[in-house]
């Protein structure tokens, strides 16, 4: 396929009806509205299913269904709509389902506003819904990394049996730019687990009711163990700038993007600084921190929010000397690349003392 | 000798029972496996089971089963039948899940006229929970949490959700009986095998309310449950057809 202009949220209902995606449930909200949009115009023609739901809990209870029955499911929310799906996502976590949940975040808490944030990161990382789960969690920061990473989340999370969640914010969900789509999926990864009637064969059930505590304790244990071999298999980020980098800022979304020009402007002063760009959220790629953390002198994490990731940061450095400050702007600011700058330039200072 | 009936194929054998004493659940169990081998529609069913007291239908029934969230039964079974239409689909719930934390979805699936069918069973009471007030406890009734009965004023009054969806035009069929008789029990099968066939005929929602016994939480004997059913709750939710557009649908699919 040819290089297309394309939106972030048409881009990721695209590469979804590429990946196979058969059905898509979901509630308007903004800024996601043009990929329900998208798949209203296109996915029923591809031979798939659009719902417009009476609310995001029935949406993901939708997905829940089609992903029992062993079809690609996904849905999309902004931050106060991905709130009431956290019921529906415990249980696909539970019922060990796979399905792909687009959050483009906006500024809240509570209603908020409309403008790009960051500020769901602990709701997406950290299960968000009830019980010991966790979310594999996907940021793409450009509209061609959408569309790569929509194909990725539908194979992680068949691969996983897991749900897993894409997130940007309004601008990586408004912004138009050059994308270059992957091929269509033909070939769909058998699921001999789905329930599809039971044939000729025995009767099968999902469930996630699980009366026997030391049976549940197993499922948890089990559940880990997957998160753990996710972790160890899965992990991903960008280095940008990191071969002689002395000092490292660790920003991810919409933040990495502004910070790469900031990068640029402190170089040109002289800085010796890189990003580091966590391309998985969870699972947090804590190792490549861990690894240059010894020649680093600082760390330095940027979020549109009041300071989420920092902790992830600072947990994975806990055993080392290094110093970790945070700069963040919460409720729907999009910091400009002069201010980043003005702060690398402020800490570098610092820091160096 | 003539063999006049038999185990169900798709009601397991061998099964000890978790449910109470004179409850209903397992007399509608019994039914929907019997109509699921009459109709020939078992091995491509999918079960949707609700949280609450029949949470646990896949011990008893031997078809594909998922279980739900409180109250989300119907919008898994949309996920389900949308996604393989080829597929029988049955979003098996109690008052509470259906008519409380489940209203919208029970609403808007019945509305969107999605092709499956709802097996509602009405005790007028949380089961599992212990015995709390349900939309559909009737007035002046004692609940844990009604202690001195049901009042308009305070409590608001029953809700008859299945009156409400029959008025839908994407309901096909909607029927109230009572599993309190054995003459309620065989309309109880007949309105089954209907909502049944109209699934398979592909006409769209389809929906039985069974007002069915909890002698436990009612604090009766099962004798006393089953009378008060009939001299007491069906005063409230008269049994009967409440609607049947199947005729009008199978014109309208032509």
């Amino acid at each position: 396929m040819n290089k297309v202009f394309m939106s972030g949220n048409h881009t990721i209902a695209e590469a979804a009806i590429r990946a196979g995606c058969k059905c898509y449930f979901g509630y308007p909200i903004t800024p996601q509205n043009e990929l329900g949009e998208y798949m209203a115009a296109n996915l029923r023609q591809a031979g798939g299913t659009f719902i417009q739901s009476e609310s995001e809990i029935a949406a993901i209870n939708m997905v829940v269904g089609a992903a029992a029955s062993g079809v690609r499911a996904m849905t999309s929310s902004s931050s106060p709509g991905i709130s009431l799906k956290q019921e529906g996502i415990s249980f696909l976590s539970g019922f060990e389902l796979p399905a792909v949940i687009v959050n483009m975040m906006r500024g809240g808490p509570g209603m908020g506003n409309i403008a790009p944030a960051q500020g769901d990161y602990y709701q997406s990382t950290r299960g968000g819904g009830h019980g010991d789960y966790r979310t594999p969690v996907l940021a793409p920061a450009s509209v061609q990394e959408l569309a790569d990473l929509t194909m990725v989340a539908f194979d992680l999370a068949d691969r996983y049996r897991t749900p897993v969640m894409l997130i940007g914010d309004g601008m990586m969900g408004q912004m138009k730019e050059p994308v270059v789509f992957p091929e269509l999926v033909k070939q769909l990864p058998e699921k001999k687990w789905a329930l599809k009637g039971r044939g000729e064969g025995p009767s099968r059930y999902l469930a996630s009711l699980i009366l026997d505590g030391l049976e549940n304790e197993r499922h948890n244990w089990k559940l880990v163990r997957k998160y753990q071999e996710i972790a160890d298999c899965e992990t991903r980020y960008e280095l940008y700038m990191m071969e002689d980098a002395e000092y490292a800022v660790v920003a991810y979304g919409t933040t990495a993007r502004i910070i790469k020009g900031a990068i640029k402007r402190a170089r040109r002063e002289g800085i010796p600084v890189g990003l580091i760009r966590p391309i998985t959220l969870f699972p947090f790629p804590e190792k490549v921190l861990q690894e240059i953390a010894h020649r680093i002198k600082g760390f330095l994490v940027f979020e549109m929010s009041t300071g989420q990731m920092v902790d992830d940061v600072r947990l994975a450095l806990a055993d080392y000397q290094v110093k970790v400050e945070f700069h963040g702007r919460p409720g729907g600011i999009i910091p400009t690349p002069l201010e980043f700058s003005r702060v690398i330039n402020r800490h570098y200072r610092r820091m160096k003392k | 000798m003539k063999l006049i009936n038999q185990w169900p194929q798709y009601y397991k054998k061998n099964v000890v029972t978790h449910y109470c004493p004179g409850c209903g659940h397992g007399v509608v169990h019994r039914i929907i496996a019997e109509v699921l081998e009459e109709l020939d529609v078992g091995k491509r069913s999918l079960l949707v089971c609700p949280a609450g007291c029949a949470v646990l239908a896949y011990h008893y029934l031997d078809i594909d089963v998922i279980e739900s969230a409180h109250g989300r039964g119907t919008a898994i079974a949309t996920g389900v039948s949308r996604a393989n239409p080829d597929l029988f689909v049955i979003s098996y719930q109690g008052d509470g899940d259906l008519s409380a934390i489940g209203t919208a979805e029970t609403i808007h699936s019945a509305n969107r006229g999605e092709n499956i069918t709802v097996i509602f069973i009405n005790n007028a009471v949380y089961g599992m929970t212990g015995g709390q007030m349900a939309p559909t406890t009737i007035l002046d009734q004692g609940t844990t949490t009604t202690p001195l009965g049901r009042n308009s004023t305070l409590d608001g009054y029953p809700l008859h959700i299945t009156d409400v969806v029959a008025a839908f035009p994407g309901v096909a069929y909607a029927e109230r009986v009572t599993v309190a008789t054995p003459g309620g029990i065989r309309k109880t099968k007949k309105a089954i095998t209907n909502a049944f066939q109209t699934q398979i005929e592909g006409l769209g929602y389809s929906i039985v309310e069974v007002l069915s016994p909890c002698p436990t939480n009612w604090k009766m004997t099962p004798l006393q449950a089953c009378r008060w059913i009939t001299e007491e709750m069906s005063k409230e939710y008269q049994p009967g057809l409440l609607t049947d557009k199947r005729e009008e649908k199978r014109k309208q699919k032509g």
